[in-house]
């Protein structure tokens, strides 16, 4: 079992395909060059002795091929967040040596003096004429060996460096994509980070399943739509905070539809959906599939799926329970099992808020000098807190490290912001615990007024304690211009709760 | 006859044929292709010998293929004329659900 399996029937059954093109410089290479060029990129780093292959860049062209070249010559792959400081960046860097390090121009300068850190310019890593010779034999089958080390986004701490083995990406691949499926006039625009789990998942779905990628790397609303319409997309993924500016700058443009009739699917996760946005959202785009995903680095990316019936079910609905799913992230995909548990590791049943747990082949739940964090059962606790319906459908209510402790009761930010998100002048909300001297927590609260609008706090106030109850009526709640996002749309909630300590 | 391992990769021994085991019971599996026993991918025997006729049903790259008690799936990672077989039973193909793409 190897990622570069993966790549070597592709390249096997349509070696012609395009397989790449990246959006910004407009160079593309097929499924046969991606293959031969890992070939010969394997050499040039099993050459240079080092043990990981670093790739510090935007997406580009050197994204898959690094990719695949790691897999060939049997190095983890370990992609860094480009928009991290040099000096954060030399402290991660100094956990991967000896490293061959893929880079930015300016960076091969920069970082090139680490010590054991061998730097190439990106440019200089996709010329055929500076890696003439070719890897010796056939990549290791050996599936225990680690294919990329992720350190994760780390909203909190030192960043971890997850280990996701060669079983557990290809586990996942085969789970969950027809080898060839796709169509040749398909084209996938893809704009979520290289150093993202989703970055990694979509080059190696693209791949088995014959996808041209179109590479967006640095995402505006503007260039989206127009790549959009240019390549003819047919797929797409964004997440929350990209189709909420999409769907502002469509509203601007002020057609009723978005005017992209081959986009067949769109497919969002990341973080918590406004429902108000992808309600928009499928107005903008009638005739297009949606899909919710949610996964972690720590399990290869998805674990579960809002498929697009469910969500036109859910949107033709009058049953209030069938309406709710459009905000759940839908259903554990196959050999994915899913549980919600309580403080004590007790199992919940429906409708319970508890902790949500996984397993599965594509579950890894390994951090590199940590060893694996699941149970002997194999279970993964997520730290993701949330519920499931009687039907197996899963709610998410933000981080388990985000419960509110409101005088030993435990209140879930999530279910507080959900209310207040209904409030015709809140276009975004966010909750979190300060300390308090009587209760130990109180509940805390920041709105975003929707552009001219104003908030009644009172009125705020009284709807949530009429909706839900007295103790999850904020104590404090502000009026900010916006809330503080990560660029993967994640809520900087941490921001947040140390703002409002401070008043 | 060989105990097959999860990931681990063979080779038909008298066609192009290439497979990887997706899961297998435990203990010695009798796994062929073409009729003849597989070999491991490392291999350097060259394909040789004759795909028994009732045998040549062929392998298509990227299809799985299962034992009727479904405890043996395999996936076909290189084209090949013989066909797979436990025990002299052929595998049969196993149908695929289609799944939303969400990456």
């Amino acid at each position: 079992m190897n990622v570069m399996m993966l790549l070597e029937m592709a390249n096997a059954a349509f070696p012609e395909r395009t397989a790449f093109t990246d959006g910004s410089s407009g160079e593309s290479f097929t499924y046969s060059e991606l293959f031969e060029a890992a070939r010969h990129r394997a050499a040039s780093v099993r050459a240079s002795g080092a043990s990981r292959l670093v790739k510090l860049d935007v997406s580009n062209l050197a994204t898959p091929l690094s990719l695949f070249t790691s897999a060939w010559a049997g190095v983890p792959f370990v992609p860094l967040n480009y928009r991290l400081t040099d000096t954060e960046i030399e402290a991660l860097l100094k956990r991967v040596t000896p490293a061959y390090l893929v880079t930015q121009e300016d960076r091969v300068v920069s970082l090139g003096g680490v010590d054991q850190v061998n730097a190439v310019a990106s440019a200089d890593f996709l010329d055929p004429s500076q890696h003439s010779q070719v890897v010796d034999g056939e990549w290791s089958m050996d599936p225990d060996e680690i294919a990329v080390l992720l350190f994760t986004s780390g909203t909190t701490g030192e960043p971890k460096a997850a280990v996701l083995r060669h079983k557990h990406l290809v586990s996942y691949i085969l789970s969950s994509v027809e080898f060839a499926s796709a169509p040749e006039e398909d084209a996938s625009l893809v704009c979520v980070p290289p150093y993202h789990i989703a970055g990694i998942a979509a080059v190696m779905s693209s791949v088995y399943s014959g996808r041209h990628v179109i590479q967006l790397p640095n995402f505006t609303a503007e260039a989206w739509v127009q790549l959009a319409r240019e390549h003819k997309v047919t797929t797409a993924f964004v997440v929350p905070t990209m189709l909420a500016r999409i769907v502002e700058l469509l509203e601007a443009e002020g057609e009723e539809t978005a005017n992209m009739p081959h986009l067949n699917s769109l497919a969002y996760g990341g973080g918590k959906m406004p429902l108000s946005v992808i309600q928009k959202a499928m107005q903008f785009f009638p005739n297009t599939d949606f899909s919710n995903a949610y996964g972690l680095t720590e399990t290869s990316s998805t674990i579960c799926v809002l498929g697009p019936d469910e969500h036109r079910e859910t949107a033709s609905s009058s049953d209030p329970k069938v309406q709710r799913r459009l905000v759940s992230v839908g259903r554990g995909l196959p050999g994915v099992e899913i549980e919600i548990r309580d403080d004590e590791g007790k199992l919940l049943g429906p409708g319970e808020r508890g902790e949500i747990y996984v397993r599965g082949e594509q579950v890894s739940g390994e951090y590199e000098g940590r060893g694996a964090v699941t149970d002997a059962q194999g279970w993964f606790p997520t730290r993701d807190a949330g519920s499931m319906d009687d039907e197996g459908y899963l709610f998410l209510e933000g981080r388990a490290d985000d419960v509110i402790v409101r005088g030993g009761e435990n209140l879930s930010p999530g279910e507080i912001e959900d209310v207040m998100l209904t409030h015709p002048s809140v276009a975004d909300a966010a909750v979190v615990g300060i300390p308090d001297e009587q209760w130990g927590e109180a509940v805390a609260a920041v709105v975003v007024a929707k552009a001219g609008s104003s908030v009644d706090l009172d009125a705020l106030k009284a709807m949530i304690q009429e909706q839900l109850r007295s103790s999850r009526v904020p104590q404090v709640i502000e009026i900010w211009k916006e809330l503080p996002y990560n660029e993967t749309g994640k809520l900087l909630r941490r921001v947040v709760k140390a703002d409002l300590s401070k008043a | 006859m060989a105990e097959l391992k999860t990931g681990g990769r063979l080779k038909s021994a008298v066609c192009a044929g290439e497979i990887m085991v997706v899961s297998a019971p435990a203990g010695d599996i009798d796994l062929t292709c073409g009729g003849v026993a597989m070999l491991d991918s490392a291999s350097d025997a060259p394909a040789a010998g004759e795909i028994h006729p009732d045998h040549a049903v062929g392998l298509a790259i990227g299809k799985r293929y299962i034992n009727e008690e479904e405890t043996l799936e395999v996936l076909c990672v290189k084209n090949g004329d013989g066909g797979l077989a436990v025990a002299g039973q052929l595998l049969l193909q196993k149908d695929t659900k289609k799944l939303p793409k969400t990456d």
